[in-house]
């Protein structure tokens, strides 16, 4: 995974709640085997219109928003499936930072695991950020994760919470599956006192 | 005396392999699903480590979401077909178990995991799914993963998770005659919000849960994600205990009644706390109908679109092509669509029928019936409702996700609207411009058979109907 330590750059105002991941990435685009490639689909049902073209109003079809790294909405953001090519799509697009009162659970962990930090702040917070990233190209929002500030172009410094174990695998860009491997004895013994507790319990082996 | 405990606490203790720094734990996995959409950067990524599934007795794989489920299976798509072959020779190349599409057995993993056996109580089940909730029915802690946790769970049987917090929603009083456990799904998410379960597993209880039948405690549990919780739960009992005695993977004989007797231990203890607790009566629960773009946006039949709406529901209705005080009744609509995990099982088909038998389909409405396994599809036959549904008009599908989400060959065209028992009325789920609401089986019915959104409890009785179910 690609640590985040610190970025600065343009975000783009989404004022909407419940932002669903088939908004983020419709199932059809989901037909394949690779996690790049899907950046150009994000958002694809309010980026384009029926006849393909870009919809001007959309906000990530917007100078500057196209170069924008950090997208700030409302609550529940990341709610419904839970696909990975949520997270896939805006990494691929270049968002590395989603800013909103509240996420949907699988999401945030979905985004964790590929580098793109979910900021959870207030919604009056939001709603200021979200002033701030309409004054456009020289309104740049700072997201510093070593010292949990997120800095407004004023200057102002507001602070987040994140969880402190997976702030260190965001900073040092570690996996998971190679820090749970770490615990392999005690997974074996695990499974090792199940056999004998619980004799019954059945595998599914010869499908 | 030890602190009363939660069901969840039960189930999350009994799988803790280690807890880690700052309280996260590594938790054991029990039963992992795999399908063809979420799994191929998963294997891709076990590959390119070198590692191995380590548990391969603790996998099943199936395709569900992208198979054509057109008779035959005609008609699939080529992108989806890749995903199939993908899955096919990741199972291969990692020795993981699968039921191949013209198995019998093959269907929507949620369906299929209760109906074999492979899910059963006091498991921790994941699925690379949001709809893993469904498990939960059984009294299994189920929840659905990302790809980067697929992989996890395929190289270490385990996750690293958060403990989520407990809510209880007790239900009092019976559901009344014609109204469904869909209903009461759709009513309690309308009550606490899309998010209103966020961070938590709802554990359902009270008489009207009780008197669920195993097929409503599923559909029950299946919405839980739909208000944003992570997983549902209902306490095993004799019903859960009888659905699963002879499953082809339940234990049998001796070990059975092993399992059965430290199955009755996972209930909720006596003055355990809850971090949240929310009462609904049953009474209060009529058949509901979604009128927006978010599961939580619902009215009962009788009822309408609110008057005043916020910038978020403005769009919706706009997106929905309804009016602010609008009657959920009435609206014309062009395609039923009855399958889902939500409701493709038998006890949805029965209900299905009963509607149809004696009734036509009404003219130019399309209307999909999909079963949610080869079993459901072979049970329907035999208790003759595919011909039933057949003479009235229905498509008789092969068992797949279907036309629930939109990556298949079974889609919604942009202005279509759409009576669907499935869970998610999101702008674009069912099809790019469609417009989905969200009902009952028996109410997807009503709407089939009457052209418009309609009280089922209103039909006309037509003579001699082939069949009669109680409804739950």
């Amino acid at each position: 995974m690609r640590p985040f330590t610190t970025l600065t750059a343009i975000a783009a105002p989404m004022p909407a709640a419940n932002v669903d991941t088939d908004k983020i990435i419709p199932a059809r685009f989901l037909k394949t085997i690779k996690r790049s490639g899907l950046g150009q689909h994000l958002f694809d049902g309010l980026r384009y219109g029926a006849n393909g073209a870009e919809a001007p109003d959309f906000v990530l079809n917007r100078e500057p928003y196209r170069r924008a790294e950090i997208l700030i909405a409302h609550d529940n953001f990341g709610c419904g499936s839970s696909r990975e090519h949520a997270a896939w799509a805006l990494l691929d697009f270049g968002i590395r930072c989603v800013i909103a009162p509240s996420f949907a659970d699988i999401f945030h962990a979905n985004a964790l695991k590929n580098g793109v930090l979910p900021v959870a702040l207030p919604r009056a917070v939001c709603d200021a950020l979200m002033a701030d990233a309409a004054l456009g190209e020289n309104a740049r929002i700072t997201v510093d994760l070593e010292r949990q500030v997120v800095i407004r172009p004023t200057g102002e410094e507001i602070s987040f919470a994140v969880d402190p174990m997976r702030r260190r695998f965001l900073l040092e860009g570690l996996d998971d599956i190679g820090q749970t491997l770490q615990h392999e004895t005690a997974i074996t013994a695990f499974e090792a006192k199940r056999a004998t507790d619980r004799p019954w319990w059945p595998t599914i082996a010869g499908v | 005396m030890t602190q009363p405990q939660t069901l969840l606490d039960k189930l999350w203790d009994a799988h803790v392999v280690e807890t880690l720094p700052g309280g996260a734990a590594i938790l054991y996995i029990d039963r992992h699903l795999v399908h063809e959409v979420t799994s191929p950067q998963a294997f891709e990524g076990l590959r390119a480590s070198g590692r191995k599934v380590r548990r391969p007795d603790c996998t099943i794989a199936v395709a569900d979401h992208n198979v054509s489920t057109a008779p035959g299976r005609v008609g699939a798509e080529a992108d989806g077909v890749i995903q199939l072959q993908t899955l096919e020779a990741n199972v291969a190349e990692f020795d993981v178990p699968y039921i191949p599409i013209d198995d019998p057995r093959q269907g929507i993993v949620h369906v299929i995991g209760p109906e074999q056996g492979i899910s059963l109580p006091g498991m921790t089940i994941v699925c690379g799914d949001s709809h893993t909730s469904t498990h939960g029915a059984l009294g299994a802690l189920a929840f659905g993963i990302g790809t980067s946790e697929v992989e996890h769970v395929l190289a270490t049987q385990t996750l690293i998770q958060a403990k989520p917090k407990a809510m209880r929603i007790t239900v009092n009083g019976r559901l009344e005659r014609g109204v469904s456990a869909k209903d009461l799904a759709l009513h309690i998410i309308a009550e606490i919000g899309a998010a209103g379960g966020a961070g938590s597993v709802i554990e359902y209880a009270g008489e009207a849960v009780r008197a669920l039948d195993m097929a409503g405690r599923m559909t029950l549990c299946n919405m839980s994600i739909e208000a944003g919780a992570r997983a549902g739960l209902v306490a095993p009992d004799d019903t859960t205990f009888a659905y699963c005695r002879g499953r082809p993977f339940a234990p049998r004989g001796e070990a059975f009644e092993a399992a059965v007797a430290y199955w009755r231990t996972l209930v909720t203890d006596a003055h355990a706390a809850f971090d949240r607790e929310v009462a609904i009566e049953a009474a209060d629960v009529a058949p509901m109908v979604t009128w927006g773009t978010s599961p939580d946006l619902g009215a009962p039949i009788n009822g309408g679109v609110p008057f005043e709406v916020s910038a978020d529901q403005e769009r919706a209705l706009d997106y929905m092509a309804l009016q602010p005080g609008q009657a959920v009744a009435g609206s014309a609509i062009d395609v039923v669509f009855i399958g889902s995990c939500t409701n493709g099982r038998i006890e949805d088909i029965r209900a299905v029928a009963d509607i149809a038998a004696g009734r036509k389909v009404a003219p130019g409405v399309r209307a999909l019936v999909v079963p949610g396994s080869g079993l459901v599809k072979a049970q329907a036959e035999a208790e003759g409702l595919d011909q039933v549904l057949i003479g009235a008009g229905f498509e008789w599908r092969e068992a797949g996700c279907s036309m629930c989400l939109g990556m298949n060959p079974d889609k919604l065209t942009a202005g279509q609207r759409c009576a669907a028992t499935s869970n998610r009325n999101f702008e674009g789920r069912q099809g790019p411009g469609g417009r989905t609401h969200l009902m009952s089986p028996a109410m997807a019915a009503a709407a089939a058979v009457t052209g418009r959104i309609t009280d089922v409890r209103t039909l006309e009785p037509v003579a001699a109907p082939a069949r009669r179910t109680e409804y739950a």
